[in-house]
């Protein structure tokens, strides 16, 4: 589905990813791991289109998004929810919902004059906050936001670039329970960046570890021993 | 008669409204400080002179009359074309540059007002107003309010609705102040930014156009008609407060407003540097501008 072949990417004249490959087969929870500063954030800002590839290609869906704006990356189907979570503050949550349908595939949907009932199904509590300003919400409520911001357009990619980082305990455990559904529903794959090992544990389907803007390690669930963890994860 | 000088200051205002609106959602949209914008003005007036003497030379004469409501809509799609064309081929080059683009777009000016002194002739030229803009409504004893400035501060009005339907409660306005607020993420959510960037500078600059338009009915026309008032302008948007609709109609107000009373007062020239003494006074005081967005909610 998603196929990331040879990238050397970075800011400006400084490359930060050399040489990188990674897979995202449909309906997988693919993990994204590494300590901070090694290029993961950087990894997925290059497959949504916001850092130029140098070398390499980024192809999804048999297609390659090499002269692709992010834009038109996001209407093939490839949703971000990115570090930081970057909803539209002045924007009321309903509006902000509203700007996540404009990727949709299906023209009605993009058109829709209410945000469709069952984009919101996992995140009942928005509801209510409906006409408040993005920018009000307290930092979990915006991770809230910012999921089902993504969620509405239906993708196929879904990129999480941290979604639990800074975020109160209890809307944690409502995230990762958001992303074990989608998970379970199969329709979405995703590429998760997570501190959190438990979790990562508990639903990811394949793992890569990055050091120093290169993939170190790649392997499935079991092969993530406590060896591997001392080695590449631990501060 | 102070009454007229209140009125006198609502109409300055409410054209420098006109104008500023432009420049304001450029520069809060697209960080461009456009000098060609009052060549927007020229361009808009210049529509309504072309206008009116197609319906003399073309239609009866009893037609003439209706010229204006078509010249309205003439001055808007040419300005707003000829801004689209600009936008297309030069401005997206030197998003996020301020200072190149005050250069580039301050010679784009010069270009168009020799352009329009190739075109017209670099004697100004007037439009006859139509006739049921002639005269006005007596209030009282000595305080008339001329018709065509309460047309211009209607049709101001009828724009200013229009932009703010535009900009909060049309799908292309949450487009844009999405962008405007987050520019990539905006990007990543499926928003071709380069289409909104496009469609926002030509409504700014077919705004610009209505606004010459409106100013033909008040003076003569030439092609540095724009030159007058785009300083002003400038000075509206940054008391406003960028990218702020209500910022920029308070500052068009303040202006307006203490421009014609200072006027009054004293003398013209003399009135001037007094509200420029005030907005630098205001601006160190307030350096954000009127309606500053609160910087938190921008992180």
């Amino acid at each position: 589905m998603l196929s990331v072949e040879r990238l050397e990417a970075g800011y400006g004249e400084s490359v930060i990813l050399r040489d990188v490959s990674i897979r995202v087969e449909p309906g997988q929870v693919v993990c994204l791991m590494g300590r901070n500063g090694v290029g993961k954030s950087t990894l997925v800002k290059s497959i949504m289109g916001l850092l130029k590839t140098k070398r390499g290609s980024v192809s999804f869906k048999g297609d390659d998004l090499a002269r692709r704006a992010p834009g038109q990356r996001a209407r093939r189907g490839i949703g971000y929810v990115p570090q930081g979570r970057e909803i539209f503050a002045q924007l009321t949550v309903r509006e902000n919902l509203r700007i996540g349908l404009e990727a949709s595939r299906d023209r009605k949907r993009r058109q829709a004059k209410e945000i469709p009932a069952e984009a919101l199904a996992k995140f009942p509590a928005l509801k209510e906050m409906y006409e408040r300003r993005g920018g009000d919400l307290s930092g979990g409520q915006q991770q809230q936001l910012a999921f089902a911001r993504a969620l509405a357009a239906e993708p196929e990619l879904l990129l999480l670039d941290e979604p639990t980082e800074g975020i109160q305990p209890s809307i944690v455990q409502d995230i990762e329970d958001v992303i074990r559904s989608i998970r379970d529903e199969g329709r979405t794959s995703i590429l998760l960046v997570e501190q959190s090992l438990e979790f990562v544990r508990s639903v990811g389907d394949r793992f890569y570890i990055m050091e120093k803007g290169a993939i170190v390690w790649e392997g499935v669930r079991e092969e993530l021993d406590d060896p591997m963890v001392m080695r590449y994860l631990t501060v | 008669m102070w009454l007229t000088q209140l009125f006198n200051g609502l109409s300055v205002s409410s054209i420098l409204l006109l104008i500023a609106l432009g420049l304001s959602i450029t520069f809060g949209l697209m960080k461009i400080i456009n000098m060609a914008h009052g060549e927007f003005i020229m361009i808009g007036s210049y529509a309504a002179y072309v206008t009116q003497n197609v319906f003399k030379s073309a239609l009866p004469k009893s037609a003439f009359d209706a010229y204006f409501p078509v010249a309205i809509v003439v001055s808007f799609a040419v300005a707003f074309a000829i801004g689209y064309l600009l936008e297309a081929t030069l401005i997206r080059f030197l998003y996020g540059r301020p200072l190149d683009s005050l250069l580039a777009t301050w010679g784009v000016g010069l270009v168009l007002q020799q352009v329009a002194r190739s075109i017209f002739g670099a004697p100004n030229v007037a439009v006859t107003s139509p006739s049921w803009l002639d005269g006005g409504m007596r209030i009282m004893d000595g305080v008339v309010f001329p018709y065509k400035r309460l047309f211009i501060i209607g049709l101001v009005l009828v724009c200013l609705l229009a932009m703010y339907l535009y900009i909060y409660r049309s799908g292309p306005g949450r487009r844009m102040r999405a962008v405007m607020q987050n520019r990539e993420m905006a990007a990543c959510l499926g928003i071709s930014t380069r289409r909104v960037d496009g469609m926002t500078f030509a409504i700014g600059s077919g705004i610009a156009g209505i606004a010459g338009c409106a100013l033909s009915l008040i003076g003569a026309i030439g092609p540095t008609i724009g030159t007058n008032y785009i300083v002003d302008a400038f000075m509206v948007v940054v008391l406003g407060g960028v990218g702020k609709l209500v910022g920029t109609v308070a500052g068009a107000l303040g202006i307006g407003m203490f421009n014609t009373l200072f006027e009054w007062w004293s003398t013209a020239s003399l009135g001037k540097v007094f509200v420029f003494v005030l907005i630098v006074a205001f601006l160190q005081w307030r350096t954000m501008g009127l309606f500053a967005v609160k910087t938190r909610s921008l992180d």
